[in-house]
């Protein structure tokens, strides 16, 4: 299946061109990788072209609030082992970005691509996808992005008679109510720990109850489907019943439902779990996520979290105190510029560590620590945070901006 | 007033604590206890009956479903008006002060009946949202210095004659009417759009809510420092242009 099996045609050839001198030009002028830039113009002369690009290939798409970086890379480690994979690593998720990255791909089997939410249902359109992972949902840049519900029902709606097989989280009642939608889904007990989206039924609007790890609606009956594949501490398990350990060295539960539900979508390819999950035990670092770099004598892990959902999983993946932490959060176009959900994370579980903040939005973060009840000291900015701590391990945790403004600093 | 108790009902959370305000709640737990109260704060979900004895009542923001299911089962209740009734105090932001009203317009384009505790009716702007800080001055009545918030929202409501603004905007647009108002109070009952959390921005009105709940004039100092600083900063940032 690899290589293509119908050029393109000469107007297609002529777009990836145009947009790949459009990319050479935008890294030329220090813009970025060029991958966005490139595609937008390439698509402006080609509509039809993400299409055409993708028409090779098996597609996988991932979806999600949370998480979508992370298992869209596990999901190419695993598929590598069965054939070449091109995928848009570098987290460019909309649909230019998308085809930029895919037009690089004419030898490669497999298209595994990360998808913007609010943009899944369009791509999924255009790229006719073999498998749709979907992990979870929940409230994240409300200033722009819109209602959470709403993007589930624009998903659910998007995947009705949808022929890809849909790999989807069991345990996150939004996602469950989007894809119940399509004919052919696989449920993934992956968990999640974040539950404040999703008390009220998606469906018919009563109150969820939800009992340990079980969810349902006492008024309508939409409960939590059977999974077939789950995740259990350190093992996955397969639909026969077999557990197959994990051992990612990316740290966390959350990454270990990104494995557990990658397994599942490596074995509608034909990889078997065994294969898979060794494989994905390979990545280290994401875009730079849970990257440790050495700065100053210290080092300091790099944890990206964009809000409350990640912060939670982030706050339980963290060492114990006295292990110090760096807080750093930013309120620019890209984090959404409301710094509200701030408040919708629980920083009375940071009590224990030393906390240092920096970031555009600090002295929110000092209103929010200052109720919390927890100390914490204000700094300039990242150097005289780190240079605040003792010797060793940092744990430094930032939102989108902030988070790429660190690594500059730190040298990553 | 140390063996002096507080009780702080939180209003359905499974439907209205969206936009980051349970930090209301948190910030008048706190500044509370700071003055050393008891302070017993009660989360009420929407499938448990609202308690009609709580001194301070606060209600957030929610997305528009889940707005037009609250003020149902607020409807059916009943306890927030026993509670007003009682003396309680309310403060209520965005989807929360419109179910406070007579009336708003719901996710599916009916009139949804509100709970008739603050003189307003809201209804849909045709314009885009209102997305951004806003700064205002507050009623003088209420002797406060100068509101900044947040807001988010879609929202017209217009004031009847026992409604007071509870603010005018300088920046901003507030109630969207266009007149320059922002929120609305009476005497014990408040409404506003700001988000923030509006009273981590203005810490000044969850001490005033304290006040009117105890009946007292003032509450001893607490350290302010980083809530003033914030408060500067984005005073300052609304103010200049970007």
């Amino acid at each position: 299946m690899a290589g293509n099996t119908e050029p393109l045609s000469p107007r297609s050839r002529l777009a990836v061109t145009a947009g790949r001198a459009a990319a050479a030009v935008s890294r030329a002028a220090g813009r970025g990788s060029g991958s966005v830039i490139g595609g937008k113009v390439a698509l402006r002369l080609d509509p039809d072209l993400l299409a055409r690009v993708a028409q090779h290939l098996d597609v996988v798409l991932v979806s999600a609030t949370n998480g979508k970086t992370t298992t869209t890379r596990l999901i190419a480690e695993a598929l590598r082992a069965n054939g070449g994979v091109v995928s848009n690593a570098l987290g460019a998720n909309m649909p230019a970005g998308i085809t930029s990255a895919l037009a690089g791909g004419a030898e490669e089997q497999y298209g595994v691509i990360e998808v913007d939410e609010k943009y899944l249902a369009g791509v999924a359109r255009d790229v006719t996808p073999k498998a749709i992972a979907l992990l979870n949902l929940s409230r994240d840049q409300l200033d722009r992005a819109g209602e959470t519900r709403m993007l589930a029902e624009r998903w659910r709606e998007g995947l009705q008679g949808q022929k890809a097989v849909i790999i989807a989280n069991a345990d996150d009642p939004l996602v469950v109510w989007a894809a119940s939608s399509s004919p052919n889904v696989v449920w993934v007990a992956a968990g999640q720990e974040w539950k404040d989206d999703a008390w009220s039924c998606p469906s018919c609007g009563g109150v969820m109850q939800r009992p340990d790890d079980d969810w349902f609606c006492a008024e309508c009956g939409f409960r939590r489907p059977t999974p077939s594949w789950a995740l259990s501490g350190d093992h996955v398990l397969d639909p026969h019943g077999s557990a197959w350990p994990i051992s990612l060295q990316l740290p966390g539960r959350a990454n270990k439902a990104n494995a557990a539900t990658s397994a599942a979508v490596a074995a509608a390819f034909g990889v078997a779990p065994q294969v898979a999950l060794e494989r994905m035990g390979s990545v280290t670092a994401v875009a730079g996520r849970y990257d440790v770099v050495q700065y100053a004598g210290r080092d300091i892990r790099l944890l990206l979290a964009k809000n409350p959902a990640g912060w939670l999983e982030t706050f339980s993946l963290i060492d114990a105190p006295p292990a110090p932490v760096l807080l750093s959060v930013n309120a620019r176009g890209a984090d959404g510029t409301d710094t509200s959900w701030l408040w919708d994370v629980d920083y009375s579980r940071l009590a224990g560590h030393p906390i240092c903040v920096i970031g555009d939005r600090k002295l929110d973060l000092a209103v929010r620590l200052e109720v919390a009840g927890v100390d914490f000291q204000v700094c300039n900015d990242a150097d005289d945070a780190v240079r605040r701590c003792p010797p060793g391990r940092i744990e430094a945790i930032a939102n989108y901006t902030a988070f790429q403004d660190l690594r500059r600093v730190v040298g990553n | 007033m140390s063996d002096t108790s507080l009780r702080l009902v939180w209003v359905y959370p499974d439907l209205l604590s969206t936009y980051g305000d349970q930090g209301n709640a948190l910030v008048v737990e706190r500044r509370a206890q700071q003055r050393g109260l008891a302070v017993q704060r009660e989360d009420i979900r929407s499938d448990q009956p609202i308690p009609t004895s709580g001194d301070i009542y606060l209600i957030g923001g929610g997305e528009d479903r889940p707005q037009r299911l609250a003020a149902e089962r607020l409807v059916r209740d009943g306890g927030l008006n026993r509670a007003v009734d009682n003396g309680a105090i309310i403060f209520s932001v965005c989807a929360g002060y419109q179910i406070l009203g007579r009336e708003f317009v719901n996710d599916l384009g009916e009139t949804s009946q509100g709970l008739g505790l603050l003189d307003v009716t809201s209804t849909r702007g045709e314009a885009d949202r209102c997305v951004g800080d806003v700064l205002g001055d507050i009623d003088e009545r209420l002797n406060l210095p100068q509101l900044t918030g947040f807001e988010n929202h879609q929202g017209i409501t217009h004031l009847g004659p026992t409604a007071r603004p509870l603010a005018r905007v300088r920046l901003g647009r507030g109630n969207g009417t266009g007149d320059g108002t922002e929120g609305a109070w009476n005497d014990t009952v408040f409404g506003t759009y700001m988000h923030g959390p509006v009273l981590a921005r203005n810490p000044q009105i969850a001490d005033l809510l304290v006040k009117l709940a105890l009946d007292v004039n003032a509450l001893p100092p607490t350290d302010d420092r980083w809530y003033e600083a914030l408060r500067e900063e984005r005073i300052t940032a609304a103010t200049q242009p970007a």
